[in-house]
């Protein structure tokens, strides 16, 4: 078994858009998380590093970073999983505007979930009695795969079709459609379905699947965005979406 | 790429299917049987079969490739979207002339 290198090579992004990579130096740990070695070099070597993180446990998808290449929730990411010899090269988020160092404008991002309809529109009154759904309805079964999402954004960090063109939804907002599609209590499909079906819909995926390979939920929006071209494509058909 | 073009390239493409296969056994059967293009263009000349098939062909074509084209501009060229799809109907176009200029030799000059 090779042995574990006393410290680690770190290259850390710094400045804005147009910034350069750093380089320092920090003592290897056990069980080390990518969010350990960003956090150790703002508390021991330069407190001016910014970055962004909350829950540290995989829950609220705010330290998601470019890891050696590779968009990641970086408190969920060991570094015994990624440090290529020792080595980490660590960035903001792809395809979102640089703040400062680590720390992207998420803004774009949350402003495409709601371009994509991604807001539930209740059916129902808080008088009218609790709708009944059946957890094995096929409906239900298609949200429940995709609604574990928490928003990190490393899908749309990850997502060639983001990166060539700026209107493009993205996987995190239009698997997030597609829960609510399948969703029966909700009301508001009809301009949902017209919304994810113009320009820069879900019709402009290219199917790659970079989503579904670096998303840290193992979900697949790709597979989301499938069940919505079917069903955006038999609306249009039917003649419910204005093209 | 919205719902409409996205329905229009997947209906050409799910016509070509069979179109492709035709043409390729089409292909095959002339090679084996050691046509020359004389032989060919005597069974082509004045039919209203074949030029009803390569008419289908070639329009299917032309729409399913200047959807195509229209996003590879868009999204690999700085060209806006509205620009790319007006140089991909001008390729479509082309293509459909070119089309109809090969269908025209084959069936009636």
């Amino acid at each position: 078994m090779p042995e574990t290198p006393a410290h680690l090579s770190v290259s850390l992004w710094r400045g804005g858009r147009e910034g350069r990579y750093e380089a320092y130096t920090v003592p290897r740990r056990e069980s080390q998380t990518v969010l350990d070695v960003v956090t150790y070099v703002q508390r021991h070597i330069d407190p001016t590093l910014t970055y962004r993180f909350a829950c540290r446990v995989g829950m609220c998808g705010s330290c998601a970073m470019t890891v050696n290449g590779h968009p990641r929730w970086t408190c969920r990411t060991h570094v015994a999983k990624v440090a290529d010899g020792g080595n980490l090269e660590i960035g903001p988020l792809e395809n979102l505007p640089v703040i400062k160092d680590l720390a992207t404008d998420m803004a774009p991002f949350f402003e495409k979930w709601q371009q994509a309809k991604g807001v539930f529109a209740p059916s129902a009154t808080r008088s009218d009695a609790l709708a009944r759904i059946k957890p094995a309805s096929p409906a239900r079964l298609a949200a429940d795969a995709a609604i574990e999402c928490i928003n990190c954004g490393v899908c749309y960090s990850a997502c060639d079709t983001v990166r060539w063109n700026g209107d493009y939804l993205g996987p995190a907002a239009l698997n997030r459609a597609w829960t609510l599609v399948n969703d029966e209590r909700d009301a508001g499909n009809t301009a949902r379905l017209q919304a994810i079906a113009a320009s820069g819909g879900c019709h402009s995926c290219h199917s790659h699947q970079s989503c579904q390979e670096h998303c840290p939920l193992a979900l697949n929006p790709t597979a989301s965005i499938a069940g919505l071209k079917r069903r955006a494509a038999a609306a249009y058909l039917k003649g419910e979406l204005k093209a | 790429m919205n719902v409409r073009l996205y329905v229009w390239q997947r209906a050409t493409a799910a016509l070509m299917v069979p179109l492709v296969l035709i043409h390729i056994a089409v292909i095959f059967y002339a090679t084996r049987q050691q046509m020359t293009a004389t032989d060919i263009l005597s069974r082509t000349h004045g039919s209203i079969v074949w030029a009803s098939y390569y008419g289908l062909f070639v329009a299917a074509v032309s729409i399913h490739a200047s959807i195509g084209v229209r996003n590879v501009l868009a999204e690999w060229t700085p060209l806006a979207e509205r620009h790319a799809g007006q140089f991909a109907i001008m390729a479509g176009i082309v293509l459909a002339l070119l089309g109809a200029h090969a269908i025209f030799a084959l069936v009636v000059t």
